[in-house]
């Protein structure tokens, strides 16, 4: 028998917690791992002995009855009937209490459940992070918003009517004198759309290819940027994760982020929970779901396994020392100064390799005992890729997630077989093209940031008005940190 | 019947801050407003049953049994045997439950208790806010809140 339990606190009043928890057939609106669900025979959500039948977002199918429900104790207990996902005997409970000093919410959720044996491990933590942890993160994004009722909100436009703002466009490919202010109206959101007012925009190295042309994914005049955080000013129809007022992120394409009024589609625009705000969403979203798709999902890291970082210094590189570190791995930086070393080391990497008189292969040799090591982060490309192989243990794993120095070029898998060695080569898009996705790498990130596990420094802030230099300094290497643009509010925004 | 529930989060794992409130004679340890304390009869301080009869800062005198403890759930219980509040059939839990989300403790301390109805709402704070409140403040500014 496996008893899981987690708890957490939320920072919201019990009555808010329980109606969104007490719906039993409502979980698909919250619940990252649910896609649908629906009763069985027309009962009620409230009545015991309902049977809700899930579709959850991997496609799996899984039937569960409640088995009591009480207001009184705010708490509620379910068993599953029927499941793809082998989870014997499983009964749950799920209850809330009232933390009367300061009027928030104590969580607990738990469950007993059987599994065939050898899957004890793996099933015990898809229950406790899939289910509880993600359940958690998701109802504090959607009940903890006191921005909505408190903060002084834009009188809602005219139907109809676009907003103008500004923007920065790209009129032709070239360098960051291309880059030119100019004056934009976002339309009322369509269906499925949502229209932001936003107030900080993420520069990344991508806005570079795209204004220089390296990228295809702008055709000029365009407005560039993937990543930004404001708040929801409209939504269209059918549009239900997203309210007026609410503070919110994204980084996806298409382009279009540098502008301080922006109407796209909504469905992977994420609610912002209450300790994240807007500058550290712009600075940390497209960076800190990169750290989580190469370290959770990708490869999945584990307590005790040694992971090679390069450019530990920079902004994903210092993410990932810090989660790596967290998860129990050991951290090694390869940079190539002293003093990027000494910011990798900050960010928790235990060693850092620099340029020397050994090559980065044998320095990591000396430092894991002749082994090598069990994971590569490799975004440097063509100049680093034949050393990361060489610093592998066997059956490690390399994962090329960028091409900084250049193309990696053509290799003979068959090499691949003196260490049994795999190759990954991720693309951000992959593993964040669904709101599904999107939520369950968010949930995650946010949860790592909230609890200081992460930490997104924000190095420069520049007037959007001032792109150009903010993408000049990224380019000239000068920046530390995050950068974010700030849109400047118009004479009309301001009145 | 008075009921009175009061609860808080406190910035330290459960067993640590269980190791600093089960001790049944240590409340002048760690509770602002207990003076001294001591267990009648020299029985252990772990003996259901036992007394402890201690004085309050402010002279007050009162004396408490041990009904039930627990350090499967992180709890103890206790009646008020004696005291100048005034109250009776008055039973008290302290309860601490683990917040797995981050090195924290949820800890819960209720009480019911008899009393004439002219005086409910005053000792409700009474033992709510300066008691049990009380106590708790001091737990979080030791182990962080």
């Amino acid at each position: 028998m496996i008893k899981v339990r987690r708890s957490t606190v939320i920072d919201a009043p019990i009555a808010a917690v329980w109606r969104v928890l007490r719906d039993f057939n409502g979980h698909d609106r919250w619940h990252p791992a649910v896609a649908r669900s629906a009763l069985e025979e027309g009962r009620r959500t409230d009545q015991v002995g309902a049977t809700r039948n899930f579709t959850l977002t991997g496609g799996e199918r899984l039937r569960e009855r409640l088995l009591a429900l009480s207001d009184q104790d705010h708490s509620f207990r379910y068993t599953i009937v029927e499941s793809e996902v082998p989870l014997r005997n499983y009964v749950a409970e799920v209850t809330l209490k009232p933390v009367t000093d300061g009027d928030r919410t104590f969580w607990s959720w738990q469950s007993r459940f059987e599994t065939p044996a050898g899957r004890e491990a793996e099933l015990a933590a898809l229950v406790a992070e899939g289910v509880y942890e993600a359940g958690f993160s998701a109802i504090r994004a959607a009940v903890e918003r006191p921005s909505i009722s408190t903060a002084p909100q834009a009188p809602a436009p005219a139907r109809g009517a676009a907003i103008e703002g500004t923007a920065m466009v790209v009129e032709r490919h070239g360098g960051p004198e291309v880059l030119q202010p100019a004056r934009v109206a976002a339309p009322p959101p369509g269906p499925g759309q949502v229209r932001l007012r936003q107030s900080a925009v993420g520069l990344n190295f991508i806005d570079i290819y795209c204004r220089s042309g390296q990228f295809d994914l702008l055709t000029p005049p365009g407005v560039p940027g993937l990543e930004a955080a404001g708040r929801v000013l409209d939504v269209g129809p059918g549009v239900r994760h997203l309210a007026p007022g609410q503070r919110v992120a994204y980084a996806c394409p298409p382009v279009g982020a540098y502008c301080s009024v922006r109407t796209m589609d909504a469905a992977l625009v994420v609610p912002l929970p209450a300790g994240i705000d807007e500058e550290t969403a712009a600075a940390g979203l497209l960076k800190g779901m990169t750290a989580e798709f190469l370290l959770h999902r990708v490869h999945a890291l584990q307590p005790g396994e040694t992971v090679l970082i390069y450019a530990p210094a920079g902004g994903v590189g210092r993410l990932l020392c810090q989660w790596a570190r967290h998860l129990g791995a050991t951290v090694i930086g390869a940079t190539s100064s002293e003093q990027k070393a000494r910011i990798a080391r900050a960010a928790g990497a235990q060693h850092v390799v620099l340029p020397g008189e050994a090559s980065l292969e044998e320095q990591v040799r000396a430092l894991t005992g002749g082994r090598g090591v069990e994971l590569v982060i490799d975004g440097v490309g063509r100049d680093s890729f034949p050393h990361s192989l060489a610093a592998l243990a066997d059956c490690g794993h390399l994962i090329s997630y960028g091409e900084a120095s250049g193309p990696v070029g053509r290799w003979d898998i068959g090499a691949l077989a003196a260490k049994s060695a795999t190759i990954s080569r991720p693309n951000f898009g992959h593993y964040s093209d669904t709101p599904e996705k999107v939520a369950a790498s968010t949930a995650r990130l946010f949860e790592a940031i909230e609890r200081r596990i992460l930490r997104v420094e924000i190095g420069q802030r520049y007037p959007l008005s001032e792109a150009a230099a903010a993408q000049r300094a990224l380019e000239s290497r000068e920046t530390s940190g995050s950068t974010i643009l700030i849109p400047e509010a118009t004479e009309d925004e301001r009145a | 019947m008075a009921e009175v529930y009061t609860s808080s989060v406190i910035g330290a794992p459960a067993d640590q801050v269980w190791a600093a409130v089960r001790d049944f004679n240590g409340l002048p340890d760690w509770h602002p407003l207990i003076a001294e304390s001591r267990i009648e009869s020299a029985a252990p301080a772990d003996q259901v049953g036992c007394v402890r009869a201690f004085r309050l800062k402010d002279g007050g005198f009162i004396r408490e049994q041990l009904l039930a403890l627990s350090d499967y759930d992180f709890s103890f219980s206790y009646s008020i045997l004696e005291s100048p509040m005034g109250v009776e059939n008055y039973v008290a839990t302290l309860k601490l439950t683990p917040v797995t989300d981050g090195s924290r403790t949820f800890a819960e301390w209720s009480a019911e208790f008899d009393c004439p109805p002219e005086r409910e709402a005053e000792l409700v704070e009474l033992v709510g806010q300066t008691v049990f409140q009380g106590g708790f403040d001091s737990l979080k500014s030791r182990f962080g809140s």
